[in-house]
C-alpha cells in the first residue's frame, strides 16, 4: 500500500462483487458502552451510518452487547433515538467487564449471522482493540481513524477518508471484494445527531451463552481515572487553546483564568506539551484529541494542518496572532493581531464584566 | 522466556514533506528511523529478560534497508534479529502485515516456544493499530493492548499480570501465556546500549527471510494480493472556505479590542452567549 500512495488521481471502481458477498446487506454501528453509559461516539456514528443508509437505501443496525439486559435497555432506545432501525442485543454473565476475548466472539458471531456489508467503531481504546481483532477473524478489511465516509457511486462500496502524513493528505481506502468493510471513526469527528426519541425500531435479542469457566483473561481490578479535566476535552463546549506564542509556561496560566470565567477547558499544541507546558492529554491534533466544540479561542498558535484537522469542527474560532500572515486567520472566525499575552486578560475582563452585568439585569 | 519484539522502521515523520505541485510524498532524503512506539516494546522487552532470563527476538518485516533497525535494537541489548524481506511483501495492508509476522513468528516458535509478542502501541506512519490485534488473533494469542506495565509474571503457572489502558480507567487483567502485549509509549526509559553490545551488533548476522523461508506458502495471502483494502485516492485536504473577520487593531488598547470582541461575538452567536451564560 506505501507505495501507491504516489498515485494522486481518483480511479473509476467498476467491478464485479463476488455474488457470494452479495448477502451481505446494511449498515452497523458498535455500540460500545461501559457499565450502562454509552460512549457519545456510538452516537456520532450512528448519525453518520443513518446518512449512509439512506444512500444505499438499507437498514441501519446498532448493536449492543453487554451482561445486564435491564441496564441496556435504554441504550438500546437511544440507539434507535439516534437513527438505528435494529438493534442486535446480545448478553451474557461473561460480557460485564470488556474482555477483547469474548467481544471478539459475540461480534463476529453477530456478523456471521446477519451479515451486514459495513461495519463501524469508534476509534477508542476499546474500538480500536476490538476492531482489529474482529477484522482479522472475519479476514476483511479495516480502515482507521477515518475523517469522512462516503459512498462509491460506481459499486456501492464504502469510501473510507483518512488523513495521512500526519495531515498533509488525505486518502480514500476501499475494502472492495471482502465483506463487512470495516471503518474505525475518532470521537468528534462526526457531528452529534438531534436524538429522536418518537422514533421506532426493532430490537433483536439474542444470549451469548459461554460460561466464565471457560474464559482464559480474568479482570482482577478496574481502577477509575481521577476526574481529571483535561481528559474531558473532546466534549468541551469552550475551548481556550495556547501554542507557543504564549511565551512560556506561567503565561499559561491566564488561558486557565479566562477558562474558569467562560466555564471552558484549555488545550494546547504540540510544542507546548512537549515543552511539558501543560499534560499530554490536553493536546489538540492529529496526533492529540479531535475536538468540536462551539467556540475555540487560538492564543499564540499558528495554525499547523496538524493543528487544524483536530479542531476544525468548531463553529466560532477566535484566533489571537502577532503575525498577520499566520494559516490559523486562513480558517479562523474572527481575526486579532495582538499579543495573546496582553489581550487573554483583557478579554477575560471583557468577559466578566459582561456577565456580570447581564445578571445584575436578571 | 522467549520475547519477540515487532519493530517497523518508518520515515521521520517529522522530516516528511509534500511536493507543493504534485501533490505526492518527497521521500528522498527522508531519514529512515524505528518506530518510536516500538522503542518502549523494545525496552520493556529487555527489562522482563534481564529479570527472568531468556531471550529476546527482534522482529521486522520490510525492504534490505531496513536491516538498520534490527542492528539499532541488537546494539541496544537485543539477543537476535530476523529480517523478513521479500518483493512480494509490497504493498502489505494491516491483514497481509499481520499475516507474514505471525507466519514469521510461528517459525521463531518452532525453534525455540514463544511466550511473550510484543509490539508497539502505533506506528507514526500508517497508524493503524491494527497490527498487533490481528497478530494475536492469528497466533491464538491472548490479547493485552495498551499496556502500561507488566506487573507480574509465574513462570510456573504460565500466567502473566499486566495494568492495561481501558476507557475510563486502568484495567487490571491476568492472562495465559502464550500473550500478545500492545505497549504503550512513555511507560519506560530506553537504556543506552553497551560496549560488548554495540561490538556485537555491528558484527552480528541478521538473518533475512525470504516468503519461503518464513514458511508463507500462499503468495495470494500476502502484498498487494492479500490486501483487502485498496487506496484509490490520494489528494490534499480542501483550502478553507473563507478567512477570518479581521477586528481593528490600530491605535486600539486591548481593553478596547477585547470589549469589541465580546460585543461582536455575542451580537452575531447568541448560542454561544447562551452556554456562556449558563455556565456562569
Ligand atoms: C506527524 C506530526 C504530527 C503532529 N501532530 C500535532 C498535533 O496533534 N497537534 C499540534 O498542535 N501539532 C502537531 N504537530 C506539530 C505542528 O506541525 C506544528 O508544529 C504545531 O502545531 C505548531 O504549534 P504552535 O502553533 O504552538 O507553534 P508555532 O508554529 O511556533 O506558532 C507560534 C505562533 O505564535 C505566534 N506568536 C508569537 N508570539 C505571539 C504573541 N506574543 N501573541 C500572539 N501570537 C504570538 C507566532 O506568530 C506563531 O504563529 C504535528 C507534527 C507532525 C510532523
Ligand atoms: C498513510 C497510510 C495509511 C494506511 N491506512 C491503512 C488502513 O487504514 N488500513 C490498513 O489495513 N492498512 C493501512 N495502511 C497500511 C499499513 O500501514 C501497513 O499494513 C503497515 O505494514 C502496518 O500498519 P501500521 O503501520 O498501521 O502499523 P500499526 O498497526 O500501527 O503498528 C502496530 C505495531 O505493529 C508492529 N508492526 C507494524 N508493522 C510492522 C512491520 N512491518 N514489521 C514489524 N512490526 C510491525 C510494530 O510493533 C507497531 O508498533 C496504511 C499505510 C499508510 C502509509
Amino acid at each position: 500500500m506505501n507505495d501507491k500512495t504516489e498515485d494522486s488521481k481518483p480511479k473509476g471502481r467498476r467491478f464485479k462483487l463476488d455474488p457470494s458477498l452479495e448477502v451481505y446487506k446494511g449498515i452497523w454501528v458498535f455500540v460500545e458502552q461501559e457499565r450502562g453509559q454509552a460512549h457519545p461516539v456510538s452516537w456520532e456514528l450512528l448519525g453518520e451510518g443513518r446518512k449512509l443508509a439512506d444512500r444505499l437505501e438499507v437498514p441501519l443496525g446498532a448493536v449492543v452487547v453487554g451482561a445486564d439486559e435491564a441496564l441496556l435497555e435504554p441504550i438500546c432506545s437511544d440507539a434507535i433515538g439516534y437513527g438505528a432501525d435494529l438493534v442486535y442485543l446480545s448478553t451474557g454473565e461473561v460480557l460485564t467487564d470488556y474482555r477483547n476475548e469474548i467481544y471478539t466472539q459475540a461480534l463476529t458471531a453477530l456478523v456471521n449471522e446477519h451479515k451486514p456489508e459495513i461495519l463501524l467503531l469508534g476509534a477508542t481504546t476499546l474500538g480500536r482493540d476490538l476492531a482489529g481483532s474482529v477484522a482479522t477473524t472475519l479476514g476483511t478489511g479495516l480502515t482507521a481513524d477515518c475523517t469522512e465516509l462516503d459512498i462509491d457511486p460506481d459499486n456501492r462500496s464504502l469510501m473510507a477518508t483518512r488523513p495521512t502524513f500526519g495531515g498533509s493528505l488525505l486518502c480514500t481506502i476501499q475494502t472492495l471484494n471482502y465483506r463487512p468493510q470495516m471503518a474505525t471513526v475518532r470521537p468528534r469527528v462526526m457531528a452529534m445527531p438531534e436524538a429522536q426519541p418518537e422514533r421506532s425500531g426493532e430490537i433483536v435479542r439474542s444470549r451469548f451463552a459461554l460460561d466464565e469457566a471457560s474464559v482464559l483473561s480474568k479482570v482482577l481490578d478496574f481502577i477509575p481515572d481521577e476526574a481529571r479535566e483535561g481528559a474531558q476535552l473532546p466534549y468541551a463546549e469552550i475551548i481556550v487553546a495556547g501554542g507557543l506564542g504564549m511565551g512560556k509556561p506561567e503565561n499559561f496560566q491566564l488561558l486557565f483564568d479566562l477558562a474558569a470565567v467562560l466555564g471552558a477547558e484549555v488545550g494546547a499544541t504540540r510544542p507546548v506539551v512537549q515543552a511539558g507546558w501543560v499534560e499530554a492529554d490536553r493536546q489538540v491534533g492529529q496526533t492529540g484529541k479531535t475536538v468540536r466544540p462551539r467556540l475555540y479561542i487560538a492564543a499564540g498558535i499558528s495554525g499547523a494542518i496538524q493543528h487544524r484537522v483536530g479542531m476544525e469542527g468548531t463553529d466560532v474560532i477566535i484566533a489571537i496572532n502577532t503575525d498577520p500572515k499566520a494559516p490559523i486567520f486562513d480558517f479562523a472566525t474572527y481575526g486579532i493581531v495582538a499579543d495573546a499575552v496582553q489581550l487573554i486578560p483583557a478579554l477575560t475582563e471583557a468577559f466578566r464584566q459582561r456577565l456580570a452585568v447581564a445578571r445584575a439585569a436578571s | 522466556m522467549h520475547i519477540v519484539v515487532c519493530i517497523k522502521q518508518v520515515p521521520d515523520s517529522a522530516q516528511i514533506r509534500i511536493h507543493p505541485v504534485t501533490n505526492t510524498i518527497m521521500r528522498q532524503g527522508v531519514p529512515a528511523i524505528v518506530n518510536p512506539y516500538d522503542l518502549f516494546a523494545l525496552e520493556e522487552a529487555l527489562r522482563v529478560r534481564d529479570r527472568l532470563g531468556g531471550r529476546v527476538t527482534v522482529l521486522t518485516m520490510g525492504p534490505p534497508t531496513a536491516e538498520a533497525a534490527l542492528r539499532k535494537a541488537l546494539s541496544i541489548g537485543a539477543d537476535d534479529a530476523v529480517l523478513l524481506t521479500d518483493r512480494m511483501f509490497a504493498g502489505s495492508d494491516t491483514l497481509a502485515t499481520s499475516f507474514a509476522l505471525s507466519t514469521a513468528i510461528r517459525k521463531l516458535n518452532d525453534e525455540l516456544p514463544v511466550d511473550i509478542v510484543i509490539t508497539g502501541k502505533q506506528t507514526i506512519d500508517g497508524d493503524t493499530a491494527q497490527v498487533g490485534p490481528g497478530i494475536a488473533i492469528r497466533l491464538g494469542f491472548n490479547l493485552l493492548t495498551y499496556v502500561s506495565q507488566i506487573e507480574d509474571i509465574d513462570l510456573e503457572a504460565r500466567r502473566i499480570r499486566v495494568h492495561r489502558r481501558a476507557e475510563g480507567g486502568v484495567q487490571v487483567i491476568d492472562t495465559p501465556m502464550p500473550c500478545l502485549i500492545t505497549l504503550l509509549e512513555g511507560v519506560n526509559t530506553l537504556r543506552h546500549g553497551s560496549l560488548p553490545d554495540m561490538f556485537r551488533a555491528a558484527r552480528a548476522e541478521v538473518r533475512r527471510w525470504s516468503r519461503e523461508d518464513a514458511g508463507i506458502e500462499d503468495p495470494s495471502r500476502i502484498g498487494l494480493k492479500g490486501s483487502p483494502t485498496v487506496v484509490t485516492r490520494v489528494f490534499a485536504p480542501k483550502p478553507s472556505a473563507d478567512p477570518a473577520e479581521q477586528l481593528a487593531v490600530e491605535g486600539r488598547g486591548a481593553g478596547e479590542i477585547a470589549v469589541d470582541m465580546v460585543e461582536r461575538l455575542f451580537a452575531e452567536h447568541a448560542e454561544v452567549e447562551r452556554l456562556i451564560h449558563g455556565h456562569a
